[in-house]
């Protein structure tokens, strides 16, 4: 298997590419689909920079192997683009941005976690989030930002 | 690159029959390093295609037992298995972090053999199983026979580990710690799970010998009835047991003296 022909939906759109065998979902996202808002920090499932949502599932996408996409459905941070997430927003009114690298995968969390707002409820934050390491701003700012928006989803929830 | 992607288990134990290939289930061992690699490894078996025949877990009425690809995460979201078995969505928890908890497997935290394997610890102190399935066959091995050396165990080239059986038995108290350099996103130092059943104590230790490793000496004092003074009298049990090392992440001493005190603080409750 030098190359791959991985077809799999990406933010909703089928997707279709030919990428080297050994291809990581890190490198197929940033190479041929040109979502390049997904990062590489460290590159070995560390950091949660590259941060992507599979079958609805936070993942690190330097962890997974290109081959075990197939047929399946990948979320990035340019999703928000398409459906004007509210998340930036309120992440950029907690102060949470500064170099920016780790702010894509940390959306990605809390896109997981406003759909999942079961799992949040009455747990650490901080725990949920540790896989997303920030060096610039510390992570009160991250924490308060994504309960803010959880907090948003559940009012939003309530209404419908 | 060789991939080969089965469909069902059959055709994966097939393939393992004609020829040596890795298991490849979360892949989250795999790819650490991987493009940094010049050499790829063997030959790789993707197990992802047979969720249906080795996902999830079930309680039956004397295990419960874990596919060969349940999650981390599967477990920290099931409180059926937390009511019973509250070490393993405790641990779930504490490996890696939900990014790796959402891929990583049990069986493959059992296959990659890692002493350091926090998973390893809490199954081992459970007294689970390991079921092994071959073209010709299935034998069930207990997990504290299923390693042999560093990083190696018993499962030939040909099996591959399709469940976890972990037994339905009354826990009288159950304790998991791991001590890393922080609390989350941590490999362990020095970890430790014990159990207590009707039958007697299991006192597991990880990252402390070449595999997770039953502290037999400790066990049997415990059955016996026997109580601690000093950590020391702890340390000296273990000390027949463990060969902790100097390496990267720790000391032989830290681990040494670190376990002792961990268990001997958590037995003085």
């Amino acid at each position: 298997m030098a190359e791959l022909v991985l077809e799999f939906t990406l933010n909703g759109q089928p997707t279709s590419c030919r990428v080297p065998g050994e291809a990581r979902l890190l490198d197929v996202l940033r190479g041929p689909c040109r979502c390049t808002g997904v990062k590489e920090g460290c590159g070995e499932g560390e950091c949660g920079a590259c941060t992507v949502l599979l079958d609805g599932q936070p993942v690190n996408a330097c962890l997974v192997p290109a081959f075990q996409v197939a047929g399946r459905s990948v979320e990035t941070v340019e999703a928000l683009r398409c459906d004007r997430d509210p998340d930036p927003e309120l992440l950029n009114r907690s102060g949470v941005a500064q170099c920016g690298a780790c702010t894509p995968g940390v959306v990605m969390m809390i896109r997981w976690l406003r759909r999942n707002p079961h799992l949040a409820a009455g747990a650490d934050l901080r725990q949920l989030l540790a896989g997303n390491l920030c060096r610039c701003t510390g992570y009160d700012g991250i924490v308060s930002g994504a309960a803010a928006a959880l907090k948003q989803a559940g009012g939003q929830h309530s209404d419908t | 690159m060789d991939v080969t992607r089965p469909t069902s288990l059959d055709d994966a134990l097939e393939t393992l029959a004609r020829r040596r290939a890795v298991p490849v289930a979360g892949a989250t061992d795999l790819l650490v390093g991987w493009h940094e690699r010049e050499h790829r490894p063997e030959p790789l078996l993707d197990l992802s295609a047979l969720r249906a025949e080795l996902g999830g877990w079930r309680l039956t009425p004397d295990r419960l037992e874990l596919g060969a690809l349940c999650t981390f995460w599967e477990l920290r979201c099931a409180p059926q298995v937390a009511a019973e078995f509250p070490l393993l969505p405790l641990v779930a928890a504490q490996v890696g972090s939900v990014q790796i908890q959402t891929r990583g497997t049990w069986a493959g935290n059992v296959a990659n053999g890692s002493p350091a394997a926090d998973g390893v610890a809490v199954l081992m102190a459970y007294d689970a199983q390991v079921v092994l399935a071959s073209s010709g066959g299935r034998r069930t091995v207990p997990l504290d026979e299923f390693y042999t050396g560093y990083r190696r165990s018993v499962r030939r080239d040909d099996e591959l580990i399709v469940a976890l059986h972990v037994p339905r038995r009354r826990h009288l108290r159950e304790w998991f710690e791991k001590v890393g350099p922080r609390r989350a996103q941590a490999i362990t130092k020095v970890g430790a799970a014990l159990v207590q059943f009707e039958q007697g104590w299991r006192v597991v230790a990880n990252s402390v010998a070449e595999t997770v490793r039953r502290c037999r000496a400790l066990e049997a004092a415990l059955d016996a009835g026997r109580r601690f003074a000093t950590p020391r009298e702890v340390q000296a049990l273990l000390a027949q047991d463990i060969s902790p090392i100097d390496d990267v992440r720790s000391t032989a001493r830290y681990r040494g003296t670190v376990l002792a005190r961990i268990i001997y603080y958590w037995l003085a409750q």
